[in-house]
């Protein structure tokens, strides 16, 4: 006869999210990879930011690097636009890109679903974990980029990309407003991470997902796309903080960016919790499918892309490549107005307000045979401004690298006493003549009328 | 108050895909009842404990695990812990931190649960558990498992090849505490390809082949049903034992060893019990010593090659079963 057991009063209750939060963080926070990472980002930035803004030789190939020996916030915006670049897609890769993953390659799938029992819960656990970690990794770029700056160079105004002077507590809330809207696609990377452990299973392919859409966006972004698929990246939120350097703020851009990095955050997120509770646990031998990655990720992802492209398309006046004459100009008599009253202080003249400057600028690009529109290192413009205290017009000759992002760098050819290479005698120490060479941003979704 | 066996399953039936893992299989497991499944690779015993731990539910037939009736996945009752396929363990973590993520995740209070020190020194690892279980071997790894197993204060325990790796001690520990949990009333189903170990812990088995039951029951009547089994006879003339063991009804020496090579060389002979014990009188009374008697091979290894029709010796790795 057999014997037997009493009766127990219920099923198990699935273990509560937050306890398996708390295990899927001490998993993340136990492994060297996350704690050199960790590491890292807390103190990289911070030396680097101090070691380089004591350089003469900055990367001014950055922006805002030709102002890091001037100010300390210019260092944390270095930093920001690497991050944008590399690191936080990378940094997503090896930590949501992994979450799911590492219990493919442990084994441990089964020891887990019996101890939380209940696929959702695991799920979200792991989703806020990773998070926690992402958003760690963050703060410490940030925190630590800002305190290099302000430790080797301190708390000083800053140029924005139009010329216009930030107060240190304007730099202060706008440096951290960047650092905060590079948050929205570092959430969309992360959910393709996030899809692609959950869909590749132990497969390197998974890992890989975010670096490899970051590297395949940034080639897409070398390219004169057209404005609206520009937008439709999840990736340019990671360009479009530029915007809120300049007075008044590009806010078009940032805004249409930041909506798309938080749809593909979502989508993404979606799409990973949905083939994560479709998942046969009982096969052992699960390793990913890549047609299932294809038909479940990817392709909605391309759909989310054109969809998008579809309503900014119609739902914003931009056309073309966003890059247009008119709109550089414009942007270039601005910052040269700006840039110019700074380099009378520096120079100790009389202040000339910008308005008493009336500076305009005409460019050209190529020859006469070349549309004047679009990305290129071929743009000739020239600034004229009046004269104060005389009815002459300057003229400034300036040689414009145009990106597709809208970014350019403004290189002065001539008057050699206005905008050529010397030396200025500044507070800080010397510097070089500001409008030597400089940056800008135009914003992309505007509409001009062209000339 | 209700009571009934802690498993009991009818008409079980498990698929994937086209092939069928468990095909229509009963089990009955009561408390306090340690039950081996044993059976070649693919027999279907890792799909059975799967569905037990709530991994996964059977396409049909009928399953009560601790009195509740299974319907679907991870829906199994408070009381059911182990492990299938091996410990899921963290390598990053220690052995200490392993087991208190666990007992955090299922909300174990200290009124209802070994703790986790307890749970250690049970198994023997109370001296590592500080050490991180990259560096454990395999045997502590499954000592570790079956200590996370223990922190639930299980009805149920399920273990799949829980002796893999195991050192002489480590086996001992793990004995230990399946015959302490059974004595208290916890039923514990046991899959693996030891036989020593079933035959020292089982009270009942179950020997599975292509997914069906091909005998279930307790290990005496196993042993009945065996059926004539080989013998190993080392004695002090063996020349003398092969006649003696061939004029013997019921008895025959099995062919292919050469007595006469070695002069304490074994002789296998085949046939029942009684007709053994006939050939033990007929060696005292011609003066030949018998210095050693035994089975070849236990009754448990003999039915298991009998009936699952391997006819060869039961695996002793932990490969990956169905």
């Amino acid at each position: 006869m057999t014997a037997t057991v009493a009766r127990p009063r219920a099923d198990a209750r699935p273990a509560p999210v937050l306890h398996g939060y708390r295990f899927e963080l001490v998993k993340l926070l136990s492994q060297w990879r996350i704690r050199l990472l960790l590491l890292a980002c807390w103190i990289a930035p911070a030396a680097f930011v101090a070691v380089v803004s004591l350089q003469s030789s900055l990367p001014a190939d950055t922006v805002f690097g030709r102002w890091m020996n001037a100010t300390g916030w210019a260092g944390s915006l270095v930093v920001l636009d690497f991050s944008c670049s590399w690191a936080l897609p990378l940094l997503t890769a090896l930590v949501a890109g992994d979450v799911f993953a590492v219990e493919d390659r442990l084994g441990t799938w089964r020891h887990l679903l019996v101890a939380v029992r209940s696929p959702r819960r695991i799920f979200v656990a792991k989703t806020l974990a990773s998070l926690t970690v992402i958003l760690l990794l963050v703060a410490g770029l940030t925190a630590s980029g800002i305190a290099g700056g302000l430790a080797a160079v301190g708390n000083r105004p800053l140029a924005g990309l139009d010329g216009h002077l930030l107060t240190p507590a304007d730099a202060a809330g706008t440096v951290l407003l960047a650092w905060a809207c590079a948050l929205a696609p570092t959430l969309a990377f992360a959910a393709v991470g996030l899809l692609g452990s959950v869909a590749l299973g132990r497969s390197p392919m998974g890992l890989l997902m975010p670096a490899l859409l970051a590297f395949v966006l940034q080639l897409a972004q070398l390219l004169p796309l057209p404005v609206a698929v520009q937008l439709a990246l999840p990736s340019h939120a990671f360009l479009a903080w530029r915007g809120l350097f300049t007075s008044p703020a590009q806010a078009g851009p940032l805004l249409i960016g930041l909506v798309v990095s938080l749809v593909w955050a979502v989508v993404a997120t979606a799409l990973a919790y949905l083939l994560f509770l479709r998942r046969d646990f009982t096969d052992l031998t699960y390793d990913g499918s890549g047609r299932r990655a294809l038909v479940a990720g990817v392709l909605p992802l391309a759909g989310v892309v054109a969809l998008t492209i579809g309503v900014i398309a119609v739902a914003t006046p931009a056309t073309g490549t966003g890059i247009e004459k008119v709109k550089l100009q414009d942007s270039l008599a601005t910052a040269y107005s700006h840039l110019y009253r700074l380099q009378t202080q520096e120079l100790h003249r009389p202040d000339v307000p910008e308005a008493q400057l009336q500076a305009t600028a005409s460019c050209d690009k190529g020859d006469s045979l070349v549309v004047d529109e679009g990305p290129g290192n071929d743009w000739r413009c020239v600034v004229s401004w009046h004269v104060p205290g005389a009815t002459a017009v300057g003229n400034a000759i300036y040689q414009l690298d145009v990106t597709a992002d809208g970014r350019y760098v403004a290189d002065g050819d001539g008057p050699k006493e206005v905008n050529g290479y010397f030396q200025v005698r500044t507070p800080n120490g010397d510097a070089p003549n500001p409008l030597w060479q400089f940056d800008g941003n135009v914003d992309l979704l505007t509409s001009t009328t062209k000339e | 108050m209700d009571r009934s066996p802690a498993v009991r399953g009818r008409g079980i039936r498990k698929s994937f895909g086209d092939v069928v893992a468990l095909d229509g299989m009963d089990l009955d497991v009561g408390a306090g009842q340690v039950h081996g499944l044993v059976g070649p690779n693919g027999a279907g015993k890792t799909t059975l404990l799967g569905l037990l731990l709530g991994l996964a539910v059977a396409d049909g037939g009928s399953l009560e695990i601790l009195g509740t009736p299974v319907g679907r996945t991870l829906a199994v009752p408070e009381g059911v812990a182990g492990f299938v396929d091996g410990p899921g363990l963290y390598p990053s973590l220690t052995a200490r931190q392993n087991l208190s993520a666990l007992a955090s995740l299922r909300r174990y209070d200290a009124g209802r649960t070994t703790g986790v020190d307890d749970a250690l020194e049970q198994v023997g690892l109370t001296d590592v558990a500080d050490d991180r279980v990259r560096g454990f071997s395999l045997g502590m790894r499954q000592r570790l498992g079956l200590a996370a197993a223990l922190l639930t204060t299980p009805r149920l325990l399920v273990l799949d090849e829980p002796a893999n790796g195991l050192d002489l001690a480590g086996k001992q520990h793990v004995h230990r505490v399946l015959t302490g949990l059974a004595a208290e009333g916890t039923a514990v189903v046991l899959s693996s390809h030891r036989m020593d170990d079933l035959a020292a812990l089982c009270s009942e088995v179950t020997i599975l082949a292509t997914g069906r039951v091909v005998f279930s029951g307790p290990l005496s009547k196993l042993a009945a049903e065996s059926g004539e089994l080989d013998y190993r006879l080392l004695t002090s003339d063996p020349e003398a034992t092969r006649r003696l063991a061939a004029e013997t009804p019921g008895l025959r020496v099995v062919p292919g060893r050469d007595p006469g090579q070695r002069a304490d060389a074994d002789i296998v002979v085949r046939g029942p019990v009684p007709a053994l014990d006939e050939l033990v009188v007929r060696l005292v009374q011609a003066g030949v010593a018998l210095r050693e008697l035994g089975p070849v091979m236990t009754p448990l290894e003999a039915a298991f090659l009998a009936l699952t029709g391997t006819g060869a010796e039961p695996a002793q790795t932990d490969q990956e079963d169905l």
